[in-house]
């Protein structure tokens, strides 16, 4: 071992590689082991919010009172009511990003840059649209329909603090995902990737296509149920 | 050392499926979706037989994501061990909070019942 000097034993660099001198577990690049940590933590956040209002709505079952999702999220189109129309369409747009996501991962394996970025932003573009339409209906609701977080017209109080809770951590989710997209992309194009590897695409679409996942559970367990 | 080989095995860029596994994934993902939306549309009966079928969809829809998209297919067996076990403690949560739950609605039938 050197000796070194004692001022650079105190610097923030030294302390950096400090603690990334640790042993690799899992033989993967560090960033997408920490990744699939912080999304294994992200899935206990989501699983419990889940549970909590699967518990609600359970007991909400005695007196029968729970809204049903189908008419909450009725939208008129001309004359007929179509249950839930909003949120399958926002459910295609999600699926459609997360395939978008995909094949801007499978051009970032092959180094393809500007296929890689086009991808990226239109994964961006979707995601935003999604947020877009989250933002409709949270105002249809608060708005035309009287829901709140504590209370609702329709029943069950707790629909609105299990709704704005689930589907509102879930946006911030996508808003900080579509950020993270252009963040990502603005780098590909830069060559940033170049010079070493494009795994921070493979890292970014891991966070993409969780916000995807859970999206899934939210549409199976909170609207269809 | 085993650090920097892991690094240079992913520079290399290696292409892990071709493009047409990518599609049908998305494609299948699209048609489960449709499918437990219709579920629900048509309010299929009995209640159970829905239930079950949207839950099933759902989990066969996070397989495909997790096993495809996140490519968790060909990771290493420690990293697939060490992000899917710990998700099981959830159901563990279920366990608890559902029986919670039924015991509230009890209690609500007790005092505000009919």
């Amino acid at each position: 071992m050197e000796r070194q000097p004692k001022r650079t034993l105190k610097s923030p660099s030294q302390l950096v590689s400090d603690w990334a001198s640790d042993l690799s577990a899992f033989k993967v690049v560090w960033g997408k082991a920490m990744m699939w940590i912080f999304l294994l933590s992200d899935t206990f956040i989501f699983g419990s919010f889940i549970t909590s209002y699967a518990s609600a709505r359970l007991a909400a079952s005695a007196t029968n009172s729970w809204p049903p999702p189908k008419e909450v999220f009725a939208l008129r189109v001309g004359e007929t009511e179509v249950p839930l129309l909003l949120i399958a369409i926002m459910t295609v747009v999600l699926i459609s990003s997360s395939g978008t996501m995909a094949i801007a991962v499978y051009h970032a394996y092959a180094k393809r840059k500007v296929q890689t970025a086009i991808f990226m932003v239109l994964t961006a573009l979707l995601g935003l649209t999604f947020v877009s339409m989250q933002a409709f209906e949270w105002t249809h609701l608060i708005v035309d329909l009287g829901f709140r977080p504590w209370a609702n017209p329709m029943g069950a109080p707790q629909f609105g603090s299990s709704f704005f809770m689930l589907t509102g951590f879930h946006g911030l989710h996508v808003t900080i995902g579509v950020i993270y997209l252009t963040a990502v992309a603005v780098r590909v194009l830069k060559g940033v990737y170049d010079r070493g590897s494009y795994v921070g695409v493979e890292i970014c679409g891991l966070y993409w296509h969780f916000v995807d996942l859970v999206w899934v559970f939210i549409f199976a367990f909170f609207y269809l149920f | 050392m085993e650090y920097a080989e892991t690094t240079a095995t992913a520079t290399k860029g290696e292409q892990h499926q071709p493009i047409r596994v990518y599609l049908i994934v998305w494609g299948l993902l699209f048609v489960l979706s449709a499918m437990s939306y219709f579920l629900d549309y048509f309010d299929v009966h009995p209640d159970w037989l829905r239930h079950f079928l949207i839950t099933a969809f759902a989990l066969i829809k996070a397989a495909l994501i997790v096993g495809f998209f996140m490519h968790m297919r060909f990771e290493r067996l420690g990293l697939i061990l060490a992000i899917l076990l710990p998700p099981l403690l959830l159901m563990a949560l279920v366990a608890i909070l559902l029986p919670e739950g039924n015991y509230v609605a009890g209690v609500r039938e007790l005092f505000f019942g009919r």
